[in-house]
């Protein structure tokens, strides 16, 4: 292969693994924004969403036969509702009564949810990868020199609607607009007659269903899911967070892009590889935390007391 | 001390009781030789018990070091670290590697293990700790996954299967390599670390952690260099691990990365947690009851982890000062 069709290759696979880990620092950046708090638990809801999603895709698997796109599509939203839903009760369980307590506190909370929810996860699979069986086939195709399958393009389309989908909601509507006015000052917009806690709840829901959404697209992509397939992610999304800003949710979705593009050129890299490129992001996260720890578009902002 | 006053609250009944055992133990007589006695039985328990309770006990008295490292950490300091299980595989790497392939005595190991956790330690905590206790846990997370990856990765750890052969220490001409010899030398290291602690709790040091706990802004408004202060909590919990580690991988003799999972860590921020953090003998409460659950109950195994979880959860919302209870009353002194 030249250069060119090896850079547009990884550019290609860049921006889709890119768009996963956008979709599920989202979530991460939208709930920092709003309660101040890094959801460990976001990475586990991803990995529930892929689950949840293997099991109605296995439910609509006699039914659209030979139409393999609606099943998923269908599987796909129902997931993203589920999975929103279990998010608001995890924020309704063990985050809002905590809001007031130490920070130290929540953060423990946060790491019991991820905790439990993965442990259920891997005893209900025992552990086990899981076949994504989704019936759709693996015909590539050209486009000049890139070697495509509809399934990749699909996906990165599909995720790249989403993130188009979420931008209109935070900017457009007045859930969006609330979301936005309570990051700024929670104590403020209960004195203006925001409900605060539907808003954060609000938010918890599309972050949860888009991670779900992420769960199921990689999912699709990879061909299997296992209980261990969050741990990753959720880093490498904390990291595409902290790249595009936290706290700022076009932040997210360009880190998360800028992250997959890095990582994908970096497995040309000698040394690096395949084998490193894991650790590759982890030191570029450290990286960012030292020189710009308020990403690419946070300003410097103090802490108000 | 009649100077004592009770605080306007009402107590339940469990901690009424409690208040009645700290008044006992208010005299200084019956609590040092409630001490000794308990030393004592410690000392002369190996003469009279199985291998198996030796092993337990030695287990129980490592958990005891390594949570009060942690403790050094979240409860002094407030610092969540998540990944405390890498900083004891980098003592026990550092130990494994220079004496099993080098063959250099465990006792010249020791140092260059705490070396190594400082540097590792600092090149986690410098970046992070300006920043808002959140990034440090989640990059103490990644730590704690990235190094167990690259000891896996790498050719001098030995790879998946680990390092065997690590040499036994020599102790003024003795080999140590009974278990029994272990259990005393864990002993000794736990109560090494109580007394660390406690000085270190007292300390102008200690006062620092616990301000800087409570109130940051406050703490660096008197002066009180808030990133310093707690890069040496980071350091010193670091080299607990480390020196934990190091004498971990000498009683194993064997480490391979499963020996330092993410579950380890877990395990003894529970233990932190469920006794109370930041005080001592609550910790090494935590630390006894963590390692003798698993052991008095065998048969719920795979379940083990949530319950853990369930249990982080429920003290979190219904309990977060953990078991070991606060003193209600407080002094009045004039």
């Amino acid at each position: 292969m030249t250069f060119w069709e090896i850079f547009l290759q990884q550019l290609f696979n860049g921006l889709l693994i890119g768009s996963f880990y956008g979709l599920v620092a989202i979530g991460y950046s939208m709930v920092y924004g709003i309660i101040k708090l890094l959801n460990f638990a976001h990475a586990d809801i991803y990995m529930s969403g892929a689950f949840v999603g293997l099991i109605t895709l296995s439910l609509f698997a006699n039914t659209f036969v030979g139409n393999a796109w609606l099943g998923i599509v269908l599987s796909l939203l129902i997931s993203m509702l589920l999975v929103g839903m279990l998010g608001v009760l995890i924020q309704r369980v063990a985050y809002r009564p905590m809001l007031k307590a130490p920070r130290l506190s929540i953060l423990i909370t946060a790491l019991a949810v991820s905790m439990l929810l993965y442990n259920t996860v891997m005893l209900l699979t025992q552990g086990q990868y899981k076949p994504f069986r989704t019936g759709l086939t693996h015909d590539s195709f050209f486009v000049g020199p890139l070697r495509l399958t509809e399934t990749r393009v699909v996906l990165l389309v599909a995720a790249i609607a989403l993130m188009i989908i979420l931008h209109l909601f935070i900017t457009r509507t007045m859930y969006g607009k609330a979301m936005r006015a309570i990051s700024l000052d929670r104590d403020t917009c209960q004195l203006m007659g925001i409900n605060v806690f539907q808003i954060v709840a609000i938010t918890f829901f599309v972050g949860s269903a888009l991670a779900a959404a992420a769960g199921i697209m990689a999912g699709v992509y990879y061909g299997t899911v296992h209980f261990y397939m969050g741990f990753l992610i959720g880093l490498k999304a904390f990291t595409s967070a902290v790249i595009g800003g936290i706290g700022i949710i076009p932040g997210a979705m360009l880190g998360g892009l800028l992250l997959g593009l890095l990582e994908s050129f970096s497995t040309q890299i000698p040394f690096v590889g395949t084998v490193w490129k894991d650790v590759f992001s982890f030191v570029f996260l450290i990286l960012f935390l030292l020189f710009r720890p308020t990403g690419i578009l946070g300003r410097a902002e103090s802490e108000r007391m | 001390m009649e100077q004592i006053k009770q605080k306007e609250k009402n107590l339940n009944p469990f901690e009424t009781a409690v208040e009645k055992l700290y008044e006992l133990f208010d005299n200084t007589v019956l609590r040092y030789s409630v001490l000794a006695l308990m030393v004592t039985f410690l000392v002369y328990l190996p003469l009279s018990s199985s291998l198996f309770t030796q092993e337990i006990m030695t287990n129980m008295f490592f958990y005891v070091v390594v949570c009060l490292g942690l403790n050094i950490m979240i409860g002094f300091a407030g610092l969540l670290h998540l990944g405390y299980a890498a900083f004891f595989a980098v003592g026990a790497y550092v130990t494994g590697i220079m004496s099993a392939t080098y063959g250099i005595n465990f006792w010249l190991t020791l140092p260059f293990s705490m070396v190594a956790a400082i540097i590792a330690g600092l090149a986690i905590a410098a970046p992070t700790l300006k920043l808002r206790g959140d990034y440090l846990a989640i990059v103490t997370l990644g730590f704690g996954e990235i190094i167990r990856y690259t000891v896996r990765n790498v050719g001098i750890t030995g790879g998946a299967i680990g390092l065997i052969g690590i040499e036994r220490p020599v102790f003024f001409g003795i080999v140590l390599d009974k278990i029994s010899h272990f259990y005393y030398m864990f002993f000794i290291l736990s109560i090494i670390a109580i007394f660390i602690s406690y000085r270190l709790h007292d300390s102008r040091l200690g006062r620092a952690w616990q301000y800087i706990r409570e109130d940051e802004d406050a703490a660096a408004a008197m002066g009180i260099n808030v990133v310093s202060t707690r890069l040496y909590a980071f350091i010193i919990g670091s080299c607990f691990g480390a020196l934990a580690g190091s004498f971990f991988a000498a009683k194993m003799t064997a480490i391979s990365p499963d020996s330092f999972m993410f579950i380890h860590s877990v395990m003894i921020l529970l233990a932190v947690v469920l006794g109370g953090m930041g005080k001592i003998p609550g910790v090494v409460l935590g630390a006894i009851i963590v390692t003798l659950f698993p052991e008095v109950s065998r048969d719920i195994g795979q379940y083990r982890l949530i319950i853990f979880a369930l249990v982080l959860l429920v003290l979190m919302l219904y309990r977060p000062q953990g078991l070991w209870p606060e003193r209600q009353f407080i002094s009045t002194k004039k």
